[in-house]
């Protein structure tokens, strides 16, 4: 334990010592205090004992279902969980999105966008209250007064579009499901109906892009869900 | 006397000899006999001793069958040893008490006692006979003890019966006894015998009581006792003999002789036989047995038939080899094979033929005894033996003699009438050349004795009609007499040359058939290159020449199945059983054998050296054919072929089968040496970059540095891709490509893959088109990014650094169409199709850096999308790949 409070503190959890060594180092470059368990069960105690602000989560655990870890945790805390999954596992970080992680990393990863995501994090559990005006590139959404801007230029967006990219945006850098958008905009019986998603995506990409096909705001997380950039 | 080197080694025969039986004997189970010269001499209370004191011993004997007779000493013997119970078969009203065969095969004990080797089962047991019983056991692996007397014996058989006067039915052949591991001689005095009789201690059953009282005269028993002392001491002579050659200690050998004995379905061909088998004893010498098939006698070999099959097969039993031959001449037909195989001696039987008969014909004895040159002859006679009982398959004499006389009557009557119509313009004689024509006609067509018959008729008919006086049968001029006589014998002579020369061409006839048949099959044998064709052809061709019905049986997971089979022909359970037993021991059962005789059909194993592929069921048109050595000889040969053809097919399989596992071998080592060069060459340039910054004392600037991080990043990506595409080939070999199908957005997925590769698309010219209004299009967003990442990735690769890309996608009622194109060298033409095999990759002059299974894993995705994929050079150069997906379920 780290004798440093106000430093933010990471419980990174994966069975592999080498994996554990590299984030290790990658992250305790002085601004995290990085604590470490090999298993389900450690990691329930230390999230218990430790109290991080960040959980990074192994998908691969040898003793439960990563799922389970964090249907467990999330009974008594909202800690932002970051699953690491491999490639071709879609169906396993649906689900870990859906039981309550909040967002996910494909290994091998690169150490800029395990930050990128971290910080993220950290910035939503900081934040109390949501900004007013959120500001991401020449991107400007005016939660108060409904208002959206690109690079100075209104955006007509009807009102769908206008709560999908809110809802994107107040999110910005977390990835969000297909199901957790569905569910959120358009309610629990269009969970289903994906290509209503994919639509409004596209007329929104469309608006919102000057490349559509080389999306800059708006990611697609194949397999997932959508992403929509954070700032820096 | 010293003799050379070279004599001192064994020949090759002794030791091929010795390492048979040591094979045999490894294999089988060994035979013990406790051979005794009469009943009561005391065998079975001797192997009863034996048994006990093996079982002292350890040994697991068992009693499968021992007949005590209620003797209280040999009952006595038995306490203590596992007696198996016996079968009951029920046969008219009595119920018989016989050895159980399966219930000891079952058991499989390490020794069985089973008393009484002669002894004939009861029908509805599976052998005839209670020595196949044991053979079937030593094959198993049992060793056995068995008692016997010496009167058993096959080939001691007729002497015997000349000793004691009583005949021996049931016999034992003589192969048993020379393969059996011990022959122990359980001897007593005569008089300690008689003695013994007297006392009421020797068993005889009681319709047999007449015939003991004259079997257990004094006489009698010591010229038994004799016999089996003799006999028992051939046998050490011989141990002995093979003991001195496989050591090849030198020792007095006879000259080797081979003898040659003539089986011509006369009653007396079983005494020859058998005395050939004892000269041939005597002399140490090889024996063959000949069978001389003559065209001409054909009618009355049909009675023989049987005769000649039982004379042959006990011959064979005896030890001797057998061949039957087609011949005109007997005396020169038997020379000639003596000849060929180096015969010394011919044993014949003494004519018993009168006189009278011998002046029209020389009897073939003397004909052999002229040919011989230098082979001695043995002449033996035969002591004429009680009446011999009718022969097997004799028929009664045709009744078609009434039918001769009336077609003899016919023809002379017709000749006669013509004869009167021309009388007018003739001279009496040139009438008697119709009368001729008449007596040719009758041999033509009707045989022998009708043309002889004409030829009589015709010189009563002549001399009546047409010769002075006529109406009577007086002669006036003498000189007609001549004419008759003449007539007479032309006719005569006609007669039985015409009959010769047809009953030869019909034999030829059949033969040439047969030959025909027998070509026609391993000609179609030949041809066939599977299972089924084989058992086709061999339906066909078996039932047409041999006018029968088959079965061809396999062996099906332990069961007997029907792989093809005549029309009509449905086999019962129990003949299933026939067949199974036919398989196991590699040996013809059935209707016309000696085990399990009652079937309905002959069933032949079809085996080669190497192994057993099923069985023949033959269903013979004519029960008599069953037997016959000429059907017998022809199945035989049909299933030679067949069991050659079934090999040939099993091994072509199996050669198929290991040049299959070569390839995929040979295929799964390339792949194995590709894979560990494409795995092993990032982590070269990953390794060294690590340790060149590890290295404290290498002095490397900023900007070497950066490169060398740079250079291993790449390095790491691209090993990262290959795990994933090698990950991917693996889950579409497994077929576990599960698609997950959704709508998806054309411009997303383009963006995705694009995204991927964001690092390599710097500085690169890349175009997207899409059409207008492009719906959603059903397709696994996951897979399909996948195959857009490969094409993109070789369109970066194989294209120079400014090289446009484009990226085009539209729809059409059917498919959604994506194309990506590069202005690169292209693909040759003839490489179009094969660059989306596994691991192939485009002899790239500046060295390929791909792995060769990117556009097999496209193919695999696309055409799990029940798409298609497929490359073409553009014109004006560089390539053009396009995939086409259905539409199948797109939402606008």
């Amino acid at each position: 334990m780290s004798k440093e409070t106000n430093l933010p503190r990471i419980l990174i959890v994966d069975d592999e010592p080498a994996i554990q060594r590299f984030l290790a180092t990658a992250l305790a470059g002085g601004e995290f205090a990085v604590f470490q368990a090999e298993n389900g069960h450690a990691a329930l105690a230390a999230a218990v004992t430790v109290k991080p602000d960040v959980v990074l989560l192994d998908l691969g655990l040898p003793d439960m279902d990563g799922v389970e870890v964090i249907g467990r945790i999330r009974q008594w805390s909202q800690t932002p969980i970051i699953v690491l999954s491999v490639r071709d596992r879609e169906a396993d970080k649906v689900r870990a999105l859906d039981a309550g992680a909040d967002d996910y990393l494909t290994k091998p990863f690169g150490v800029g966008e395990l930050l990128a995501r971290i910080r993220v994090m950290l910035r939503r559990s900081l934040q109390q209250a949501p900004e007013p005006v959120i500001r991401i590139d020449e991107l400007e959404l005016d939660l108060a007064r409904r208002l959206v801007t690109l690079a100075g230029q209104p955006l007509a967006l009807t009102p769908t579009e206008y709560e999908l990219l809110r809802l994107l945006a107040t999110n910005a850098g977390k990835v969000l499901t297909h199901r957790q958008i569905l569910k959120q905009i358009w309610g629990g019986g269009y969970v289903e109906q994906p290509h209503v998603l994919r639509v409004n995506i596209s007329n929104l990409r469309h608006k919102l892009e000057k490349d559509a096909s080389r999306p800059r705001y708006i990611l697609t997380e194949s397999g997932v869900g959508y992403r929509f950039r954070g700032e820096g | 006397m010293s003799q050379p080197q070279e004599d001192m080694r064994p020949s090759p025969e002794a030791m091929l000899k010795t390492a048979h039986a040591e094979e045999r004997a490894t294999q089988q189970g060994k035979l013990k006999i406790f051979l005794g010269y009469a009943a009561g001499v005391g065998k079975t209370y001797t192997m009863l001793e034996a048994a006990r004191q093996l079982k002292a011993e350890g040994c697991e004997v068992v009693a499968a069958y021992v007949e005590s007779h209620g003797r209280v000493e040999t009952d006595g013997l038995l306490t203590g040893i596992e007696v198996l119970p016996k079968a009951r078969h029920e046969h008219q009203g009595v119920t018989l008490a016989e050895l159980d065969l399966d219930a000891v095969l079952a058991r499989k004990p390490a020794l069985a006692l089973v008393d009484e080797l002669a002894h004939t089962n009861a029908p509805g047991c599976r052998h005839e006979k209670r020595w196949q019983d044991i053979e079937e056991m030593l094959a198993a692996g049992i060793d056995v003890y068995t008692t016997v007397n010496v009167q058993h014996f096959e080939s001691l058989n007729d002497v015997v019966q000349q000793i004691t006067g009583i005949p021996v039915r049931e016999t034992v052949p003589d192969s048993l006894l020379d393969q059996a591991a011990e022959i122990m001689l359980v001897d007593i005095p005569p008089e300690a015998l008689l003695q013994r009789l007297r006392q009421g201690k020797v068993y005889i059953p009681e319709q047999a009581n007449w015939a003991a009282q004259k079997f257990f005269r004094p006489g009698n028993l010591i010229a038994l006792r004799e016999l089996a002392l003799r006999r028992t001491a051939a046998r050490v002579d011989d141990e002995m003999r093979t003991y001195m050659e496989t050591r090849s200690i030198a020792g007095p050998w006879p000259a080797t002789e081979r003898l040659l004995v003539c089986a011509s379905g006369s009653p007396f061909s079983e005494q020859l036989i058998r005395t050939t088998r004892r000269l041939a004893d005597e002399l140490k010498a090889q024996w063959f047995t000949v069978y001389i098939e003559t065209p001409g006698l054909a009618k009355e070999q049909q009675e023989n038939r049987g005769r000649v099959w039982r004379d042959l097969r006990l011959a064979e039993s005896l030890g001797s080899e057998v061949a039957t031959i087609t011949a005109s001449s007997v005396a020169e037909a038997l020379i000639e094979y003596a000849v060929r195989h180096n015969v010394t001696r011919i044993v014949v039987g003494k004519p018993a033929k009168s006189r009278w008969r011998e002046l029209l014909r020389p009897p073939i004895v003397d004909q052999i005894i002229r040919l011989s040159g230098s082979i001695h002859v043995h002449v033996v006679s035969f002591k004429q033996g009680p009446a011999q009982p009718k022969p097997l398959g004799a028929r009664p004499a045709p009744v078609g003699s009434w039918f001769e006389y009336l077609i003899s009557l016919t023809l002379v009557a017709a000749a006669s009438g013509f004869s009167f119509l021309v009388r007018p313009y003739l001279s009496p004689t040139n009438m008697v050349m119709v009368y001729l024509l008449a007596v040719v006609l009758a041999a033509v067509r009707f045989g022998r004795k009708p043309a002889m018959l004409t030829a009589g008729l015709g010189v009563l008919a002549f001399d009546f009609f047409f010769i002075m006086p006529r109406w009577s049968f007086t002669v006036a001029d003498t000189e007609y007499l001549f004419t008759f006589l003449g007539l007479f014998v032309v006719g005569v002579v006609i007669s039985s040359l015409v009959a010769q020369a047809k009953e030869r061409a019909e034999a030829l006839r059949e033969r040439e058939l047969q030959t025909e048949s027998l070509y026609y099959l391993s000609r179609d044998l030949a041809a066939a290159i599977d299972m089924e064709s084989i058992l086709a052809a061999v339906v066909k061709q078996v039932s047409e020449t041999m006018q029968a019905e088959l079965a061809v049986l396999v062996m099906e997971e332990e069961q007997m199945r029907i792989a093809a089979s005549s029309k009509g022909l449905a086999l019962e359970e129990k003949e299933l059983a026939v067949a199974d037993w036919a398989l196991r021991n590699r040996r013809p059962a059935g209707n016309g054998t000696e085990t399990l005789g009652s079937a309905a059909l002959l069933y032949l194993p079809l085996h080669t050296a190497s192994a057993v592929f099923g069985v023949l069921g033959v269903k013979l048109s004519r029960p008599a054919d069953y037997r016959s050595p000429h059907s017998r000889r022809l199945l035989d040969a049909f299933v030679a072929q067949i069991s050659l053809a079934m090999e040939r097919v099993r091994l072509a399989e199996q050669a198929e089968q290991a040049q299959v596992l070569q390839a995929r071998e040979s295929l799964e080592r390339a792949l194995l040496n590709s894979i560990s060069h494409d795995l092993r060459t990032p982590l070269v340039t990953i390794i060294g970059a690590l340790s060149s910054l590890q290295d404290k004392n290498l002095p490397l600037t900023e900007a070497n540095k950066q490169a060398l991080l740079d250079g291993a990043w790449e390095e790491a990506e691209r090993l990262n891709r290959f795990v994933g595409n090698l990950l991917d080939m693996t889950r579409l070999e497994a077929g576990e490509l599960g698609l997950n199908q959704e709508p998806c957005d054309v411009q997303d997925l383009i963006g995705c893959a694009l995204n991927a590769l964001d690092h390599r698309l710097e500085g690169r010219d890349v175009s997207v088109q899409l059409a207008d209004g492009l719906p959603l299009v059903s397709m696994d967003m996951v897979l399909m990014t996948q195959v857009v990442i490969n094409l993109l990735d070789n369109a970066l690769k194989y294209s120079s650094a400014d090289g446009p890309i484009e990226i085009r996608a539209q729809t059409d009622a059917q498919a959604l169409t994506l194309e990506i194109m590069d202005r690169g060298p292209g693909i040759p033409e003839q490489d179009l199709k094969r660059v989306f095999e596994k691991f192939y990759r485009l002899p790239v002059p500046e060295g390929a850096s791909g792995t060769g299974l990117g556009l097999s894993i496209c193919k695999g995705i696309v055409e799990a999308h029940q798409g298609t994929i497929r490359a073409e050079n553009r014109s004006g150069g560089g390539l053009r790949m396009t995939c086409r997906l259905p539409l199948a379920m797109s939402v606008q």
